[in-house]
């Protein structure tokens, strides 16, 4: 048995370099990433990350330069697209709009010239499951974008492959109904079985949908993981920074001790690291306290955002933390209130400086 | 009571106010249209013109011809003929110039927009170079001794002239070159608003690049296809200047018939009832063209 037979799609040391000689771009440098059956992988950056050139890569809609690409171990790197059994979600939901919805759904399957019968079976049962029976005869531009995006599904869908790709595809969509398809999308997943590779920018949406995320940036993979480890455990600042808000500060390692600002001491697990380095701290693990308790602190600036209020405050050496505090634990502070400072050091993460 | 009047005198001056459009449009184009088929059902003057009295005669002669002899009927076989040349040769050069105009409008529409209007330009300069001389061009490529004959002499192709000129295929050579542009436009128009993804859409949904062409590009550009085959087709019917020229008076089209009537052959119901089945025939393959074009892509 072979070692990716576990795995929908494997990415060996992928490069894809477009242009040539000076005016070379690289936009992904050397990744290589194993996701597994059935699971929903979300591959997550900023714009220009790279992350759709790797999923154009998966599709076939553009060669690797470099590297190889397996499904179900088989290697498929250098297969047209209309070979494949991966199918994409388009982030313009690119819909034909000459045919009907019905027309849409079953378009790959009469292309893989199946029988009539079997498209018509496949096509209700595929509009069932995105719930839109209802809708089959009407043309794509009579719909509206969530609707269209159902239907981009669906006709995704239909054909069951063995991987979904979706290319950002909530991003059109506003806030109310995209949280509407986040949940939608997981069920499909989950009801479907079919191993979803998901690109998105929004970090929220990664941690709310995935089994597990990857985190790219310049062209490469950063790190891997379910969204509670990539959250809890960046593995540098670009991840910390990326997932969530998080405060960084710089601190001094004597004698196997963090210093931070004027001489406070923590107890944080250092792995042998000597000098200066950077402490990430999530916002939510830093609590104020009256003032004499902990590091001494003034209140800067205060964001009352209803369950939460956001507190930055300024340490002695004018270092700034953000603290989100539950609004109606503590009494509320104003801006200029002396306050005493706490994080649990088990919160606290070491990261490279 | 009061709304109704105020809606009616709404429509009185809405009346009044375009007056002067239905004014031209009566003067410009039913006016004219009415004579011509009222010539066409009357007699013919002695040298031209025509006589008020009413006359079958000239439809009659369109499709009969009378022995000047013993006077028995037997079909018009020259004139039907010719009608039925004209529609021949303008389906082939919509034919042609689609076949032509397809990759040449796809070309120009993936173009960079900078150099896309460099491309259109070249294709939109015959337009404003005179019709005659791009014609007489044309004779010039085409003649025994012309441009086409000395390159196919020249490298061994051929023995003998081809005699292409004052044949249908001259002619049709001709149209082809001259409405060519008519059909890049409207295929670019469409081209340019399709969205290409919807190619790699048909392509990730396991079609080939001939199912593409098939089931995506060409249902979606036809529009585009059918305004090019209307703005080919119409005129081709009507050419003059290019049969003309090109098939030398021997292989006359509708257009060059008619002008026949009226000139030398000084016989205006003729002409007049050719006009009209000249127009009957665009406004038949409009017709047919707005079928195909309305009936929904399957």
């Amino acid at each position: 048995m072979s070692v990716t037979n576990g795995f929908a799609v494997v990415a060996r040391n992928v490069g894809k370099t477009y242009g040539e000689g000076k005016s070379a771009v690289t936009a992904l440098g050397n990744v290589s990433l194993e996701i597994r059956k059935g699971e929903f992988f979300t591959l997550l950056g900023p714009s220009g990350c790279g992350k759709t050139s790797l999923l154009r890569c998966i599709a076939g809609f553009e060669t690797p330069t470099s590297g190889a690409i397996l499904l179900s171990g088989r290697d498929i790197t250098y297969d047209p697209p209309n070979s494949r059994p991966i199918n994409t979600v388009f982030q313009s939901y690119a819909l034909f709009p000459h045919l009907t919805v019905a027309q849409n759904v079953g378009f790959g399957l009469k292309m893989q010239g199946k029988p009539k019968a079997e498209i018509a079976s496949a096509t209700a049962r595929v509009l069932a499951l995105v719930k839109l029976e209802a809708f089959a005869d009407r043309l794509p531009q009579q719909m509206s974008g969530g609707q269209q995006q159902r239907v981009a599904l669906a006709r995704a869908l239909a054909p069951a492959p063995e991987v979904l790709l979706l290319d950002e595809p909530l991003s059109a969509l506003d806030l109310k109904l995209r949280k509407e398809m986040q949940g939608e999308l997981k069920r499909l997943q989950i009801e479907t079985g079919i191993t979803f590779i998901f690109v998105t920018h929004d970090q929220e949406e990664a941690l709310t949908m995935s089994d597990r995320i990857g985190i790219m940036s310049a062209g490469d993979l950063l790190q891997v993981g379910p969204p509670r480890e990539i959250y809890n455990n960046p593995v540098n600042r670009f991840v910390a920074d990326f997932i969530g808000e998080t405060n960084f500060l710089t601190a001094e390692v004597r004698n196997n001790v963090v210093r931070i600002g004027a001489g406070h001491e923590f107890a944080v697990p250092l792995n042998g690291r000597q000098g200066t380095i950077t402490l990430a701290i999530r916002p939510e693990q830093v609590s104020l306290g009256p003032a004499g308790t902990g590091l001494p602190a003034k209140v800067v600036e205060a964001t009352y955002l209803g369950t939460d209020t956001h507190y930055t405050v300024a340490l002695q050496d004018d270092s700034r933390l953000t603290a989100r505090i539950q609004s109606n634990t503590t009494a509320s502070l104003e801006v200029g209130d002396q306050v005493g400072l706490m994080i649990d050091p088990n919160a606290i993460r070491v990261l490279e400086a | 009571m009061k709304r109704n009047d105020k809606a009616s005198r709404n429509a009185r001056n809405g009346w009044l106010l375009s007056t002067p459009a239905l004014l031209v449009l009566f003067v410009a184009a039913t006016g004219p249209l009415v004579i011509v088929v009222l010539y066409s059902f009357l007699e013919k003057g002695d040298y031209s013109g025509v006589r008020w009295i009413f006359s079958g005669e000239a439809w009659f002669r369109i499709l009969f011809e009378r022995d000047i002899f013993d006077g028995t009927v037997s079909l018009a076989d020259a004139n039907l003929s010719i009608i039925w040349r004209s529609i021949k040769l303008s389906f082939m050069t919509t034919v042609i110039t689609f076949v032509l105009g397809l990759p040449t409008a796809w070309f120009i529409a993936t173009r960079s927009p900078a150099s896309r209007a460099f491309w259109l330009f070249l294709i939109t300069i015959p337009f404003w170079t005179n019709l005659l001389i791009r014609t007489f061009a044309i004779m010039e490529v085409l003649r025994n001794q012309g441009l086409l004959n000395t390159f196919l002499i020249h490298y061994g192709l051929i023995d003998t002239p081809l005699q292409i000129l004052y044949t249908d295929t001259a002619v049709l050579i001709g149209m082809a070159y001259v409405y060519l542009p008519l059909m890049v436009l409207p295929l670019f128009a469409a081209i340019d608003r399709f969205d290409f993804k919807l190619i790699e859409a048909g392509y990730d949904l396991y079609a080939s690049r001939m199912n593409i062409l098939r089931h995506v590009i060409l249902p979606i550009i036809k529009p585009g296809i059918v305004a090019g085959c209307i703005l080919t087709f119409i005129p081709s019917l009507g050419a003059y200047v290019t049969p003309r020229i090109l098939g030398g008076g021997k292989n006359m089209m509708i257009g060059n018939f008619i002008e026949l009537q009226f000139g030398q052959g000084q016989n205006w119901p003729l002409g007049a009832a050719l006009s009209t089945v000249l127009l009957v025939i665009v406004l038949g393959s409009l017709v047919l063209y707005t079928r195909i074009s309305s009936r929904r892509a399957g």
